[in-house]
């Protein structure tokens, strides 16, 4: 199974958002693999959300784990039956190993999206 | 003569003066394109109304027809598409109707349908023709409504006073598109001095003739003063503070015809518009 996180410039964290994180890891959990790739919704000029979450299908996730996500993204993801995960703690590491081990809980509640507000 | 009212700051006055013109011309007609809180007719209160509604494109996906190409989807600039389970699917809200889906859709599958945004209403306020653009809860874009709100009152040669929404951002643009003049309504305080600038940059870019009222005037207020000298625009008025204007306006009342100073000041409005003959 291949799990989606968005993540910040240093690849090893999370990023605070889901649409416009600069990099989206792909975590293999049958292989134990990682692969880091640029996300191409960080720069949309709207639909960012939208974007960035077939870009995650795309790539075959069938699960992410994020701090946040956006309403339009979590209807996009649902419509997929891909299960969006709330992250705890800030690393990649944390979050994989939670995971696996079953301890994070799906998220609940999206947010109304920011349209381009930092 | 269109004359659309707008200001950067919310609360600075566009409605009061809007509709104050317009009582002034007598013969007008009042488009009201803040369609996100259309407050004109709470002083016009219009009679005889009747709605239209307002309908944007929505595509529709034949997926007897799609191959899952994904041509649609890529093309969607506004990312309102995504291809999941093998076939496209829409977010509605994030579309902005433009069609092409459709039209780059190599195996015909995508059609349209439409889907109710808004409305816009018509009555009468004595001569005072009354259009108000009314968006739907909820509703990301005003746009569609205020094109359907002017769409209403471009076949009117009449004096026509358009009330535009706060800001300085697309429905602004789309309210004053139309406009032959502009009149930027501000407050004599930083807040809406800052907002009132914006809004004279996007006119200015647009290539409207623009003028000042400064409304809740209580003595000088050197930059925007000066900022208009520069820039040589006209203040055409200055309504002063009142507490009176104010407890008139919470009423819904037409302030100008209770008021003998402020309907002279309209009518000073109106003639530098050109006067309701025109």
């Amino acid at each position: 199974m291949i799990v989606a996180i968005p993540v910040d410039e240093t690849r090893e964290a999370l990023c605070v958002s889901f649409a416009r994180a600069p990099f989206v890891l792909f975590y293999n959990t049958d292989s134990h693999t990682s692969e880091i790739k640029e996300n191409p919704a960080a720069q949309a000029e709207g639909g960012a959300g939208v974007k960035a979450s077939q870009f995650m299908l795309d790539g075959g996730a069938e699960a992410i784990i994020t701090i946040r996500c956006g309403e339009n993204a979590a209807q996009v993801l649902k419509a997929a039956d891909v299960s969006i995960y709330k992250s705890q703690g800030s690393t990649v590491q944390e979050n994989i190993d939670a995971f696996q081990e079953g301890k994070l809980s799906l998220m609940t509640s999206f947010h109304a999206g920011f349209h381009g507000i930092r | 003569m269109r004359v659309a009212v707008l200001s950067g700051k919310g609360g600075a006055g566009k409605t009061f003066v809007a509709v104050n013109l317009a009582a002034a011309a007598g013969k007008a007609v009042y488009v009201d394109c803040d369609v996100e809180e259309p407050n004109g007719r709470l002083f016009l209160r219009p009679q005889e109304t009747e709605t239209t509604p307002v309908t944007v494109p929505v595509p529709v996906f034949d997926q007897s027809l799609c191959d899952g190409c994904r041509k649609c989807v890529d093309f969607c600039h506004f990312n309102a598409l995504f291809f999941a389970k093998n076939r496209p699917m829409i977010l509605p809200d994030v579309c902005h109707g433009c069609g092409g889906c459709a039209f780059v859709c190599p195996r015909k599958a995508v059609s349209e349908t439409t889907r109710e945004v808004g409305v816009v209403e018509t009555g009468r306020h004595g001569d005072i023709q009354v259009i108000t653009g009314v968006l739907h809860t909820g509703e990301a874009s005003p746009v569609p409504v205020i094109r359907g709100a002017l769409r209403m009152a471009a076949s009117g040669k009449e004096f026509t006073v358009i009330d535009c929404p706060p800001g300085s951002s697309c429905s602004v643009m789309e309210s004053i598109s139309a406009a032959d003049r502009c009149i930027l309504v501000t407050e004599p305080t930083a807040f809406a001095f800052h907002n009132f600038k914006m809004v004279h940059q996007l006119a200015s870019l647009l290539g409207k003739p623009c003028g000042v009222v400064i409304n809740k005037a209580e003595g000088p207020y050197s930059p925007l003063e000066e900022y208009c000298a520069q820039a040589g625009l006209p203040v055409l008025a200055s309504v002063p503070y009142s507490r009176q204007t104010a407890a008139a306006c919470a009423e819904g009342i037409i302030a100008s015809r209770t008021d003998a100073g402020l309907a002279k000041v309209f009518e000073g409005l109106l003639e530098q518009m050109g006067g309701a003959g025109r």
